[in-house]
């Protein structure tokens, strides 16, 4: 092998390497000690022994248990609503050719959109002003609903504009892929079914559904992945104080032990961050002996 | 006779079912569509109505008779709006310089060059990717603080520029290039530098304006690690700044001015996305996460 073509490759992946080393091996290794260090100090940098102090310490803290209750909560509803929801109108949107390229513009408005800038919008629309209810609390008087303070109000109110948030976000990735899906199965397959006589639930169940699981699986794998992860589109609804309104999630709460009013304690963010990279690790493996099973 | 009859009519219930299907996804298409929009008409509509308006509406307004324009007037002179925009800009287009930098680099190594250990540690890269944000954040964190970074655009950028997976994008695409235009170049006496910025970049460019259309969209929205790492309002982004002014700023009680100040910070966007649609959607459906 050509010894100087040798060291100009690495010259030519030198930067790469270096940031790769720097902000992603190193603070790998870095995170697990962290996690085992007991009792650390930021200022002195000194801590008391080795250990797995710091997960039971996040195991019993009850933000924490609240957090990981808020994110199940919302990965278990968003994540099939959205993907259902996306199948739907996936499915819609591939069976009309006029308006489409329109329609498929507007459904995708959402993605290019600063999520803590269009997440103030949506508090507004749910927040009471000083002598209204609100636009939504507005318009569920008119079915009779009385009306419910859904950003400081009850938990599930709460909640539920958290769930309508995430679906509002997540949507157009979905519709978009989906969509693309859809547009690739072979047309002989539909033809070939329509001159048996098929009927149109048929040959979606039959021919649609099988050619695109794959793509469906990939597309729960990652909504799994993502809601797990939430964070920021709770900060643009209820503010950065997550704990104080009960919404916190388990990213939120490793900021939170990071940084802010209840910061400094990298240990105890290193060891909710290892649990979630566990949790988020499982459910992955999970989904993926189920795909394959499936298959 | 009536057999033809009966194809007619046979033929008339297929065609007006076929008409009801079709008004039936018209419609729940239509619907989600109008699900989509409303936010961005209602973010639009509030901050076009004075705040007194706003605050006296006994029950909600669907449209405003008097648009004013002076909420965005506020929206500029109650906090540094337009520091934060430029902070912005700064951020994205030194991280996106150095990212294509670095990525460029990798990406043509890893497709042009030979070197031991190629294969190896390109496994090594992908499995890189699996690795999360927030397992790095708190060491990186650390680590800049203790470089002295925080509340620099140092500090913002450097964590953000390496892309494992634009240079997987990137590298996909050099190698569809063929071998001959390499070999006729080092015949040439071309050098592997000039030959990538001459000859392949051109070539690839589609891609290349992909990735950074993608990392645009990115740092604009970006909000978790510049709120890790400044505390200075002199170096807020567009997301931490509309977050501070929510909390602490006039968005408690001045809603419109608020909603004005988020259309100024999704329109550049929303503008970007009408723009590329295309190169957008194609790029996202290649490579997009979120969701």
């Amino acid at each position: 092998m050509d010894y100087g073509n040798n060291r100009k490759a690495w010259l030519y992946l030198l930067p790469a390497l270096a940031f790769l080393l720097v902000f992603m091996v190193y603070p790998l290794v870095d995170v697990c000690i962290y996690a085992v260090e007991e009792r650390f100090n930021f200022a002195s940098q000194t801590y008391t022994g080795i250990g797995l102090y710091n997960f039971s310490y996040v195991l019993h803290d009850p933000f924490f248990l609240q957090a990981v209750k808020n994110t199940f909560i919302l990965v278990l509803i968003t994540v099939p609503l959205s993907t259902g929801l996306a199948l739907l109108i996936s499915v819609g949107l591939s069976s009309i050719e006029r308006l489409q390229r329109l329609y498929q513009t507007v459904f995708f408005l959402p993605y290019v959109t600063n999520t803590l800038a269009v997440g103030l919008v949506f508090m507004i629309l749910f927040k009471p002003t000083e002598y209204s209810p609100g636009l939504v609390n507005t318009l569920l008087a008119a079915f009779g609903v009385s009306p419910v303070d859904f950003i400081e109000g009850p938990y599930w109110a709460k909640m539920l504009v958290m769930c309508l948030y995430t679906v509002w976000v997540v949507m157009p990735f979905k519709i978009l892929i989906l969509t693309s899906a859809l547009a690739s199965v072979n047309r002989d397959y539909y033809n070939a079914a329509r001159v048996d006589g098929s009927s149109k639930w048929r040959i979606f169940t039959r021919i649609t559904l099988p050619m695109i699981s794959p793509t469906v699986f990939y597309l729960i794998i990652t909504g799994f992945i993502g809601a797990f992860k939430a964070y920021s589109d709770e900060v643009a609804i209820f503010g950065t104080n997550l704990n104080e309104s009960g919404m916190n999630t388990i990213v939120g709460y490793v900021y939170d032990m990071l940084y802010g009013n209840s910061g400094g304690y990298p240990s105890f963010a290193s060891a909710a961050a290892l649990i979630l990279f566990m949790i988020v690790f499982t459910v992955t493996v999970i989904n993926l002996t189920v795909s394959r099973t499936s298959d | 006779m009536k057999q033809a009859n009966d194809y007619t009519r046979i033929e008339r219930t297929a065609r007006r079912r076929e008409t009801a299907r079709k008004s039936v996804t018209y419609f729940l298409l239509s619907l989600w569509a109008l699900i989509v929009l409303f936010p961005f008409y209602w973010m639009v509509l509030s901050s076009l109505k004075s705040p007194g308006a706003y605050n006296s509406e006994r029950s909600p307004v669907f449209f405003t008779a008097s648009p004013t324009l002076e909420n965005y007037g506020t929206a500029f002179t109650g906090v540094p709006l337009s520091r934060y925009f430029t902070n912005t800009l700064i951020f994205t287009l030194a991280t996106v310089a150095v990212m294509l930098i670095v990525i460029i680099l990798a990406a043509y190594a890893f497709s042009r060059l030979e070197f031991r250990g190629k294969n190896a540690l390109f496994s090594f890269f992908l499995a890189m990717m699996m690795i999360p944000n927030e397992l790095v954040v708190t060491t990186n964190f650390v680590t800049i603080t203790s470089w002295n970074m925080r509340n620099t655009f140092w500090g913002l950028i450097l964590p953000s520029v390496t892309s494992i997976f634009y240079i997987y994008l990137l590298k996909e695409n050099f190698e569809q290039v063929p071998d001959e235009l390499y070999k006729a170049a080092k015949v040439d006496g071309t050098s592997d530098l000039k030959y990538l910025f001459t000859v392949l970049l051109p070539i690839c460019r589609p891609t290349v304006v992909t990735v950074v259309i993608l990392k645009i969209i990115e740092c604009w929205n970006s909000y978790v690690w510049p709120r890790l790492i400044t505390d200075e309002q002199a170096y807020f982004l567009v997301s931490n700044g509309i977050q501070e002014l929510r909390e602490n700023g006039f968005g408690r009680e001045n809603i419109p001015a608020m909603m004005a100040a988020v259309v100024v910070v999704s329109a550049p966007l929303i503008v970007l996305f009408l723009l590329f649609r295309g190169k957008i959607m194609e790029g996202v459906s290649r490579g997009g996460t979120k969701g």
